[in-house]
């Protein structure tokens, strides 16, 4: 059978048309033909221009016949186009009235808001042609990848371990030691190492494409050129960045992408990836044309009655997400990367953004975010917020959900933190977050699953600079030391910065394998940064953003230097992994309801069962209870973040049980973490002494 | 069942591949393997690349092989990243 709407009705200087489908949106291939289809409420007229590729003059524009026009979505099938050799884009023409909200210019060539295939930055840090009319390139994508059996993983959230990376950073250092460094082919080949590192989740920070030379400039302390290297900056919310393929220089970036997610897979890592809905890379009035301001300003952006960009998410403009066409691609966006990446999940960028609504006022049921908690393709994705604007928005325990969304818990960050460096105002805190933050979370039965715990993320000190550094050092960034956070709750230990001071040096491991311990045993979701478990420095810069060099790039170096705290950190990753008391997905009971003698969850002091008997605010212990999670094993831990020693007094366990000790951060390698079911026994099992600054971790087994 | 060398040129791409892919095809309806010699080639475009996949499957549908040699190291390394590399046998 041949379908019979395949014949062409049109020509136009050779080349043969018809009617397009309005939908997708985008370009797409039908048989013989290729579908281009776009959407402006407001323009005028459109028309198309192709390209050859990388030739700067276009070769045809084909303008849309008013029959190609239905409501407001331009769209036109042409034929027997070598789309491989085609790069295509849009002119639309309207009103120019920005006080209206328009900012039509038919000069300018426009890159379509659905491009799944984005070229002209093939290759990091090389410099376009400035005075190009058309820089960011539309292609048509072949979108055939054989996935063989290939599917999301599904991981239960409570099982997961995240690594959060940055894919120039992970493997540019010169020691990284791979065939392409700085691209997902890179992270394929440390593939091995994840695996070893026992993580089982990589969050990749912002992989679509984006423009590293936005506010690029040169550093005026060292005279290094300075890039957007994070790449918070969308240019378009369906391609991979192309820089980021080492096979990008030949347009093959979506194939190499999931060529690295099928790897990962198969090696039982799940990917989530950042994505930032909040902005794009046109900025503010001053900005270029690159797509949307040239489409339909109106739609895409939240504007001022004045027509000026509001400014939520301190980048210049903020994209209009509660408009329902902008709302429809942003689904569409993340329905694509599921279906055609097998993307595992997503963390949102400034998530508080997407609920404001057109005037940028919050909203107590946003419908983007209802739509996303309840999409069928997103049914089984994880869904993760960043759950505040730089609007003053800051919704930590109070972001919509509808049972779905987790959240970046940023108080666990800071809670933790102040409590690592002796802060003696923090106890009660500390206590909420150790068990799954339930003053933020239980009230909306959100459950520990809501959690994402961290002490380190991207933006901030490195785990090594959080306990090297008082103060942040940013001057290599350009803006005079202003730039990145002030209240870091960090400590030095003693000195500013790296330092030959063996004692000094000690205890900064020591805080470190403190922060993974408390990372590790909490309920709720881990995030490691990535490089902390080699004790990566950037030198006290805390907002890196700009540093591609060795400020931010993975020195693998510190493999051999710090080898004690990647042991530490693996050893600490697989125990959570063995042990499902650690990964409970409801919050505790602290109760024996299951009359099994003990209860799930259990505080402790210096005394057993006595959480009140302490010092300064500085000493917890709690006891897990294995019997309410598919009998595993009781943990127990002991922190101690007083600078003296203390002794607890251990609770007692079941017959034929005893206290083994797998952990105390206050012993030098390799005694201060056992291997897996190799932990010893200790010899009272009535009393621990745990050092200063120290944390001991037992497991009671028989 | 024989098996029949066809040789590759300089590159294959969008301009060259529905020759190529014929040639194969036919091939293939004789009911011959087909042992494609890459040694001259030093480019594969992703329009190339699925030839090479496509080929390799309708072989395999026909009970037939579909091999390669002669990759040249810049072909084998765009076929790595892309992950095609691990679908074919090497000659």
């Amino acid at each position: 059978m041949h379908r019979v709407d395949i014949f062409p009705t049109h020509e136009y200087q050779g080349l043969k048309l018809r009617t397009g489908r309005p939908y997708p949106f985008g370009a797409t291939v039908f048989g013989n033909a290729v579908n281009f289809s776009v959407y402006s409420r407001y323009a005028t007229s459109c028309t198309l221009v192709l390209f050859h590729n990388r030739e700067e003059e276009p070769f045809l524009e084909i303008p849309f016949f008013p029959e190609f026009r239905l409501g407001n979505v331009f769209s036109m099938m042409v034929f027997d186009l070598d789309y491989e050799n085609i790069e295509y884009g849009y002119r639309m023409d309207g009103p120019f009235q920005p006080e209206e909200g328009h900012r039509f210019d038919k000069s300018k060539i426009l890159l379509d808001p659905y491009a799944k295939l984005i070229a002209g930055r093939d290759v990091w840090g090389k410099h376009p042609n400035w005075d190009s009319l058309y820089q960011y390139r539309a292609r048509v994508v072949f979108d055939d990848f054989d996935w063989e059996n290939d599917l999301p993983l599904e991981t239960p959230v409570n099982d997961l371990i995240v690594y959060e990376m940055h894919v120039r950073n992970f493997t540019c250092g010169q020691a990284a030691g791979v065939k392409h460094p700085g691209t997902f082919a890179g992270i394929v080949e440390k593939i091995p190492y994840l695996k070893e590192l026992g993580v089982n989740c990589v969050e990749l920070m912002p992989i679509h494409e984006f423009d590293e030379f936005e506010n690029s400039r040169i550093s005026p302390v060292d005279g290094r050129q300075l890039y957007n290297l994070w790449g918070y900056s969308n240019v378009g919310f369906f391609a991979p960045k192309a820089a980021y393929a080492s096979s990008g220089r030949f347009g093959m970036q979506v194939d190499e992408l999931k060529n690295l997610v099928k790897r990962l897979h198969a090696n039982g890592i799940e990917v989530i990836l950042d994505v930032v809905f909040n902005h794009t890379a046109e900025g503010n009035e001053q900005g270029p044309y690159i797509s949307y301001r040239g489409i339909d300003n109106k739609t895409y952006y939240m504007l001022t009655p004045e027509g000026y960009y509001f400014n939520f998410s301190g980048c210049g403009n903020t994209l209009n997400c509660n408009n329902p066409n902008v709302r429809d691609m942003i689904v569409e966006s993340l329905r694509y990367w599921v279906s055609d990446y097998h993307i595992d999940g997503f963390r949102f960028d400034l998530a508080a953004i997407l609920g404001r609504d057109q005037n940028g006022n919050p909203m107590s049921n946003p419908p983007l975010l209802e739509s996303l908690a309840h999409d069928p393709i997103l049914g089984k994705t994880k869904l993760i917020a960043e759950a505040w604007d730089a609007g003053g928005l800051y919704q930590v325990g109070s972001f919509p959900s509808w049972g779905r969304w987790a959240e970046w818990n940023g108080k666990f960050r800071d809670s933790m933190r102040r409590f690592l460096k002796g802060d003696e105002q923090v106890l009660a805190d500390v206590k909420e977050r150790i068990i799954g933050s339930p003053d933020l979370y239980a009230s909306q039965k959100r459950g520990i699953k809501a959690s994402v715990n961290f002490i380190t993320a991207h933006d901030g000190f490195t785990l090594m600079d959080l306990v090297s550094y008082n103060n942040k050092h940013n001057e290599a960034n350009g803006e005079d030391n202003r730039d990145g956070e002030n209240h870091n709750n960090s400590w030095n230990c003693g000195w500013e910065g790296e330092c030959d001071d063996a004692g000094i040096n000690r205890l900064r491991h020591q805080q470190i394998k403190n922060a993974i311990t408390l990372l590790m045993v909490s309920q709720g979701i881990p995030m490691v940064l990535s490089g902390d478990e080699m004790g990566n420095s950037q030198q006290g810069n805390n907002n890196a953003y700009c540093q591609d060099n060795e400020i931010a790039w993975l020195d693998w170096n510190n493999l051999e230097k710090n080898a004690d705290i990647l042991r530490y950190f693996k050893q600490m990753i697989q125990f959570r992994r063995q042990h499902k008391v650690l990964r409970h997905d409801e919050h505790l009971s602290h109760t024996d309801y299951r009359n099994l003698g003990y209860p799930d969850f259990s505080w402790h002091g210096v005394k057993a069962w006595q959480p009140w008997a302490g010092y300064n605010n500085l000493t917890l212990a709690f006891m897990l209870n294995g019997q309410y999670a598919d009998n595993d094993d009781f943990i127990y831990v002991a922190m101690n973040m007083h600078w003296e020693m203390h002794g607890f007094e251990l609770p007692q366990l079941p017959d034929g049980l005893a206290w083994h000790i797998f952990a105390n951060t206050g012993m030098e390698t390799p005694e201060d973490i056992f291997e897996l079911g190799k932990e010893p026994v200790i010899e009272n099992q009535h009393e621990v002494l745990v050092g200063p600054r120290s944390i001991i971790v037992l497991v009671g087994k028989g | 069942m024989n098996t029949e060398v066809y040789k590759l040129g300089e590159e294959l791409d969008s301009f060259n591949y529905q020759e190529v892919q014929d040639g194969i095809l036919a091939i293939l309806e004789k009911g011959n393997n087909v042992l494609l010699d890459m040694t001259a080639c030093n480019y594969v475009s992703s329009t190339g690349l699925r030839v090479l996949l496509y080929s390799k499957k309708v072989a395999a549908s026909k009970g037939l092989n579909f091999s390669l040699k002669g990759v040249s190291a810049e072909v084998q390394d765009i076929m790595s990243v892309t992950g095609f590399d691990g679908f074919f046998d090497y000659a």
